[in-house]
């Protein structure tokens, strides 16, 4: 989707602004939000939908709204599209009955495995044979799909160069929509500053981006 | 508006922009504190989570997980140089080997700052951050200015964060694009030759390994 979340190359935001000795989180409903889509919005939906929920923010309040508000309005989408809630449940606060078929909530002892244990993407399935190896040249495919991607605007149709083969690993465009992992080959791919921006950018730089074997054709 | 916006904008000052405003007005704040307390009520009853595992959470990321453990990495790899070798290498098991791994680091790479090449790290989509060795982001690493002008103008971007580099060094920015997670190795500065691996690490900031600051000097 060609979202305001994809902000590369964007030069209309101003200059980084760090704050002096930033606490973790801000306020309380931070550290109650980040939480609860840790350990809710797994049984719902994937990291790949989440990350759709957001970019599917209304462009103003996506701006004007802090990172953890974007939680919040992705998760908020996201219990009303898979029914686990209604929009007068999510109004009221009152709701009937728990949830089915849900495996229960997770105990606290339980925490440590699942931040220590991650979730791996990389896979031992699908498509495994990678089309391409270190040095080859590609060039990202000019394609602007309407739902999820991760292929960014600032490098589609440019050439670049396959600078490493990470290996087959699920495919976010298909995962996000409920259309299985479909794992393919993903690689880091070395782009020319100059190939991205033109001539007044440093010759010398680089741009690495991870893209998957479906964003690249040979070049 | 200033002069500097009328005749070119050189500092990259944004101009105002009612967008760009965050809601923190004591009203917005009090809503979005009652929307996410109604939402953790209702996922608590319908036996999503429980507010103790949520309580759990949020302590392990705030008091366990941060970048203290990106400098241990970098504090091994400048004092043992096969270890450095298996970081550059394959950074996850090398990562592991220190006591860190999980969530948001699952699949790591390490890339090394030298006096000619000057990495930085960017999730121009969202937010991608290895949280496993730095803890969770920066509100500025998460915020427009950074992921939209790291791609285009890094040299800029360093500058913000009092950092000139020459033109002979060569930038590369690593986009998170994907579920890889990118740690900056900094350079070790001088003077500190003589230093424990425990007195390095108390140098290391978590800037210099998203790649915006380096490592300073004892001396300095």
């Amino acid at each position: 989707m060609n979202g305001i979340h994809d902000m590369g190359g964007m030069t209309c935001y101003g200059s980084v602004k760090p704050e002096e000795n930033e606490p973790v989180f801000h306020a309380e409903w931070e550290k109650r939000m980040f939480a609860m889509t840790m350990l809710g919005m797994g049984q719902l939906d994937t990291l790949d939908g989440f990350r759709h929920a957001i970019e599917r923010m209304d462009p103003a309040h996506y701006l004007s709204s802090t990172y953890y508000e974007h939680w919040l309005a992705a998760l908020e989408s996201i219990v009303l599209e898979k029914g686990l809630l209604t929009p007068e449940e999510l109004t009221s606060g009152i709701t009937t009955g728990t949830r089915q078929e849900a495996p229960g909530p997770l105990p606290p002892e339980a925490v440590s495995t699942v931040v220590h244990g991650g979730a791996p993407t990389n896979r031992e399935t699908g498509r495994l044979t990678p089309r391409f190896k270190a040095g080859d040249k590609v060039r990202a495919r000019n394609l602007n799909p309407t739902g999820h991607t991760r292929l960014p605007r600032y490098v589609r149709g440019k050439n670049g160069v396959i600078a490493h083969v990470h290996g087959t690993f699920v495919y976010p465009d298909a995962n996000a929509h409920g259309k299985g992992e479909q794992p393919q080959p993903l690689y880091s791919v070395c782009f020319d500053a100059q190939e991205l921006w033109g001539p007044d950018v440093s010759a010398i730089d680089r741009r690495y981006i991870d893209l998957w074997e479906d964003y690249l054709d040979p070049a | 508006m200033s002069d500097e916006h009328l005749h070119g904008n050189s500092t990259h000052d944004a101009p105002p922009n009612p967008y760009l405003e965050k809601h923190t007005t004591p009203q917005q704040t009090e809503a979005l504190e009652k929307r996410v307390r109604t939402l953790e009520s209702l996922l608590i009853k319908k036996g999503l989570v429980s507010a103790e595992t949520l309580d759990k959470l949020v302590e392990t990321y705030e008091n366990d997980i941060g970048p203290l453990n990106g400098a241990k990495v970098v504090a091994r790899a400048w004092a043992n140089p096969a270890y450095k070798e298996r970081l550059l290498k394959d950074a996850t098991p090398a990562i592991a080997e220190l006591g860190f791994s999980g969530l948001q680091g699952e699949h790591m790479v390490v890339v090394e700052n030298t006096p000619r090449v000057h990495n930085m790290v960017v999730c121009t989509l969202c937010s991608c951050y290895p949280w496993p060795v730095l803890g969770l982001p920066p509100a500025w690493f998460k915020e427009a200015a950074y992921r939209s002008r790291s791609v285009v103008d890094p040299r800029g971007v360093l500058r913000d964060f009092g950092l000139t580099l020459d033109e002979s060094v060569a930038v590369k920015v690593w986009d998170s694009s994907a579920e890889i997670r990118y740690m900056v190795l900094p350079e070790r500065p001088a003077g500190t030759e003589g230093m424990s691996e425990d007195e390095l690490v108390a140098l290391v900031s978590r800037n210099s390994m998203i790649g915006v600051t380096k490592v300073e000097s004892p001396a300095s």
